[in-house]
């Protein structure tokens, strides 16, 4: 079969132009296509859907809207327009020119960013390919899946970087992407948290809250990169990534703000047996999420991540806004660490402390959002506080990971953790009730009973309108 | 031996490595009928800008680079020496050995490149004797301590003389806190036989040992009075050079000087051409194969003389390789690439392996065999390209083989698909050019293989593709030309990224798989101490008071 690849596949990369990217694609592309197949959204491969196509990277070009079959789909290839002159912002190349090509020595550190962040991108798609049956509208189906194709072009933008920049090995890398599955005990992805089932709809909302705002922290902290392919990637990559976060945002809100209505209507904070989802049951979700996505941002001292940013490949959150050297050889910063069953604080090498940065930054930009959810709570007048939990409850990365913390951060011991753990962590009991009510809602303009509506509709249509035709 | 290179950077003083008998400052060849003596008289004051004085024939790197040149140019231009003689022109003294406020000055890099130099000038020596037919000998007229001592060992003779007062001493761990530097320890106990408990004796007694007890310890072979030793030594010579008996039927061939241009980034030889890139530090060798000749005979081989593909190819090898090696330190990694005709490599292999019992062949056979060694054990990344046009064939396929890392180009896929690049291995390559481990390339490649090995003699003269090399393990990686240049690109940058220590380190120790020899010890085992002894501050004290009266104060940790 003949396809022009440079007509199928979107791109701003002079597609026609690279007769080894071609080539590349050509080979990898099928693969794809059945990959997207198996484990892909389940049973989906004839819905129309109402998508967002990216075909160019201006304003215009990437909100480009139509009903189109997931597996035709026009996944691109975009790098955000280049800076002119950009410099390199930080680590011992300060001030050089930044690269166009992989430098030969820091080609293996490359590979392996570009490889974690891009084993993220299938694995969710995976984790979610059950959703579609038990959807709370059409709405939502319809997020679900634009996120899903979401995820499958920012694999397709990995990839395409290691298949241009990394030759044999790249292309045996891009083969592996689809290779690991999330959950398989043989090959698993790369990141235990993309490994966990996202089998309702709470926590497919969680995901887009919690683990995409990871994403979108990785990927600014890669759009630094002195490494220009991957940092015009990753700029690219994080217009899309805020509509994950838009999705999960608003679709806690909804429940959030339908759990409310439910409890002022009934007068009791036991509404799941009115068919809505307790505000305690969504705290449980977030202790969950949250905790498993401070496992993303490594451990607290990390050389691996002291070596990239002093190589130049992978900055801090915003670089240029933080006003220091950028090179921080000669400073410290107080990190955690567990002495005497006591969380206490230690100077440590600013340069070995690059994650914990970035997971602050993260933290704070996870409590904005939880500020919006406690003013609808405040709205209806409850006295409930949804809240993140310590940074040592519940963690199997870092300094905290040998300790049993309470959400508040105290240090407890492993039977005090194992009593009081279904109180702060999802029971099997609260998996098998928020299940029960994940019924599937097609109907256009209908929501399931512990959702609200949305605000508006998508790209200006009517909330009622069919996202989804079933064929 | 050491000039000064004008050229628009810099004054920089250079290392040369050509020669000849009439520019000699320390060494007199004379020939008598079919044994040479080669006299050692160093020349005290040669070069005053240098800050030492080679007294008692001590040597430094000068000296050796003659000694080399005439044993090179014996067994070419002298083929009719069956036997040669080691001694010295100085009354009643042989030699001191390496000069030690010389090498208390040499930096750690020039130390260890001249022990690694003189090492391989003794062991040419050996190779004269074992496979050449000129069998080497020494009288021993004076003390000979350290190097002077390690230069008789070289030799397969020694005769002392017993005058009650000479003396054979190894008194480096005594006297300088370091190790005899070019073989001693490892030629004492592999290939005389001392035993250890004796070696142990000898090797720290500084005074060394004398007449009887030196031949009932088998340290020399035999013991001569002062009036006797020349006539001694001669006539033990002459039966020597008898028993060789090498079938000569013609005159020597000259090796003529050798045409080189050396510019800031660029070196030209008539057949190499060697690119120097300062910034990712390699230098790459472009080198040209044979051209086709039509009339290809014994005949004409001789009358060409060192003009001969092989041999011309062999000389500026080696003198690239010293070049680089003394010259250009921080050139990293070499790139060896090659041009040219197949059919002609191939059918250079052919006549000289049909005709590897004339001595001429015999000669040039040996001196590629010493060539690629001296590719072998030099600290350098060695990495092959290849690509179209290169002529890696038999003798040429051997630099592929000599490498770390070599790459071929599979068929081009869209440009140049009429020019197939290939690669061939013949006869050559199985046995007559071996490694200092006494194994051939391929056998060192293939380790606990044989029946490997087996299956790629049976295709010796084919000219394999590169999927094909690939898939036989001739070739590392066989990238297509849509991925070639990254991966060059990428390999040489990261390459030139590690530590040099560390990389030829792990070098070292990965080229020379399986079993040991003399020569293999030398370089891996009594190098390696030594270099690391160098590095030591015992060492650095005791170098650097030598000579001073002051004794020096030692770490006395054990390490």
């Amino acid at each position: 079969m003949n396809i022009n690849y440079n007509e199928t596949i979107p791109n701003n990369v002079n597609l026609s132009d690279d007769r080894r990217l071609l080539r590349a694609l050509e080979q990898w592309q099928p693969a794809y296509i059945n990959w997207w197949k198996e484990l892909g959204p389940d049973q989906t491969q004839n819905f129309e859907v109402y998508l967002r196509t990216a075909i160019s990277v201006d304003a215009k070009g990437w909100a480009h809207f139509g009903h189109v079959r997931m597996p035709e789909y026009r996944w691109g290839i975009f790098l955000s327009p280049a800076e002119k002159d950009r410099r390199i912002g930080f680590g011992h190349h300060k001030g050089e020119s930044t690269w166009t090509e992989v430098p030969g020595e820091y080609r293996t550190e490359l590979r392996r960013l570009i490889v974690t962040q891009g084993d993220t991108e299938p694995a969710s798609v995976e984790q979610q390919r059950h959703l579609s049956k038990t959807c709370p509208s059409l709405y939502d189906l319809r997020n679900l899946f634009q996120v899903n194709v979401e995820e499958g072009r920012h694999l397709w933008a990995m990839v395409y970087l290691l298949q241009a920049y990394f030759g044999r090995d790249g292309r045996e890398e891009a083969d592996e992407m689809l290779s690991r599955h999330a959950g398989d005990p043989n090959k698993p992805r790369i990141l235990e948290a993309f490994n966990e089932q996202t089998d309702d709809w709470l926590s497919f909302f969680m995901f887009t809250y919690f683990q995409d705002r990871d994403g979108k922290f990785q990927l600014a902290a890669l759009s630094e990169s002195a490494f220009e392919p991957l940092s015009r990637t990753c700029r690219f990559m994080l217009t899309e990534e805020a509509h994950h976060m838009f999705v999960g945002e608003t679709g806690i809100m909804r429940i959030i703000q339908r759990t409310c209505e439910l409890m002022r209507e009934y007068d009791t904070d036991k509404i799941s047996l009115m068919g809505g989802i307790d505000l305690n049951i969504i705290q449980k979700w977030i202790n969950f999420h949250y905790s498993i996505c401070l496992d993303l941002f490594g451990s607290e001292r990390s050389t691996n991540a002291a070596n990239y940013y002093s190589m130049g490949l992978k900055g801090r959150y915003q670089e240029n806004k933080i006003n220091d050297d950028h090179l921080l050889t000669d400073s410290y910063v107080s990190l955690p660490k567990i002495e005497e069953d006591e969380i206490r604080n230690e100077e440590t090498p600013a340069l070995t402390a690059i994650n914990m940065k970035l997971r602050e930054d993260y933290a704070k930009d996870s409590q904005r959002g939880l500020d919006r959810f406690n003013k609808i709570i405040e709205s209806y007048c409850i006295d409930t506080k949804l809240t993140l939990p310590h940074p040592a409850f519940n963690r199997n990365i870092g300094v905290f990971k040998d300790v049993k913390a309470s959400p508040s951060g105290k240090i407890i011991d492993a039977t005090t953790w194992n009593k009081q753990r279904d109180q702060w962590l999802p029971s099997s009991a609260d998996y098998e009730l928020v299940k029960s009510l994940m019924v599937q809602v097609i109907e256009p303009g209908k929501m399931a009973g512990w959702i609200a509506p949305p605000k508006r509709g998508i790209h200006g249509l009517p909330i009622d309108y069919e996202y989804v035709l079933f064929h | 031996m050491l000039s000064y290179l004008v050229n628009k950077r810099a004054l920089i003083l250079m290392i040369n490595f050509f020669t000849s008998p009439d520019q000699y400052k320390h060494w007199q060849i004379n020939i008598s009928g079919n044994v040479a003596t080669l006299l050692l008289n160093v020349d005290e004051n040669e070069n005053p800008t240098l800050g030492y004085t080679l007294k008692l024939n001590s040597y430094d790197l000068g000296v050796d680079i003659e000694l080399n040149d005439a044993v090179q140019r014996l067994r070419f231009e002298h083929p009719e020496v069956g036997a040669v003689i080691i001694t010295s022109a100085k009354d009643r003294v042989f030699s001191a050995g390496a000069n030690i406020q010389m090498l208390g000055q040499l930096s750690h890099v020039e130390k260890v490149n001249f022990c690694k130099y003189t090492n391989e000038t003794r062991i040419s020596i050996e190779d004269a004797s074992l496979n050449s037919g000129q069998t080497y000998l020494c009288a021993i007229n004076g003390p000979a301590s350290g190097g002077g001592y390690e230069l008789a060992l070289a030799t397969e003779h020694i005769i002392l003389v017993d005058d009650g007062a000479t003396a054979i001493a190894l008194p480096e761990v005594p006297s300088l806190a370091v190790l005899p530097g070019t073989g001693g320890l490892t030629r004492v106990i592999d290939k005389r036989h001392v035993r250890r408990d004796r070696a142990d004796f000898f090797c720290t007694t500084s005074e060394g040992v004398r007449g009887r007890r030196a031949l009932d310890w088998n340290l020399v072979d035999e013991l001569a009075t002062r009036s006797n030793l020349v006539s001694q030594t001669h006539s033990r010579a002459k039966s020597f050079a008898q028993k060789n008996n090498r079938r000569i039927s013609a005159n020597g061939i000259k090796l003529e000087p050798i045409n080189r241009k050396i510019e800031k980034n660029l070196i030209s030889y008539d057949l190499i051409e060697i690119l120097i890139n300062r910034d990712l530090r390699t230098a790459t060798f472009k080198i040209k194969g044979p051209d086709k000749t039509s009339n290809l005979s014994i005949k004409y081989i001789y009358s060409i003389g060192c003009k001969f593909w092989p041999l011309a190819f062999a000389r500026e090898l080696d003198d690239a390789i010293l070049h680089l090696r003394f010259n250009e330190p921080e050139i990293g990694t070499w790139v060896l690439t090659s041009e040219g005709n197949h059919d002609a490599m191939e059918a250079i292999d052919k006549i000289m392996l049909k005709n590897y019992k004339n001595w001429f062949i015999h000669e040039i056979i040996l001196n590629l065999k010493r060539t690629f060694k001296r590719l072998d054990i030099s600290s350098r990344s060695l990495i092959a390209l290849i690509e179209p046009n290169s002529c890696f064939t038999g003798t040429l396929a051997e630099l592929a083989l000599a490498a770390d890392t070599s790459y071929m180009l599979d068929k081009a896929i869209e440009e140049n698909t009429e020019k197939k690049t290939t690669f061939c291995l013949t006869g050559i390559n199985f046995g007559y050019l071996s490694m200092s481990n006494g194994l051939s390339r391929i056998s060192s490649r293939f380790l606990g293989n044989k029946g490997h090995i087996e299956k790629i003699k049976l295709i010796g003269g084919k000219q394999l593709e590169a999927k094909e090399a690939e898939e036989l393990g001739l070739v590392t990686f066989a990238p297509d030309d849509i991925d070639w240049d990254d991966e060059i690109r990428i390999a040489l940058e990261a390459r030139a990224s590690f530590s040099p220590d560390a990389l030829s380190a792990m070098e070292a120790n990965l080229r020379f798989g399986g079993p040991e020899t003399i020569e293999s010890k030398i370089f891996s085992r009594l190098s390696a101490w030594q270099n690391w002894l160098f590095q030591r501050p015992n060492a650095n004290t005791s170098l650097e008071s030598y000579g001073t009266g002051k004794q020096p104060t030692f770490d006395r940790n054990r390490v």
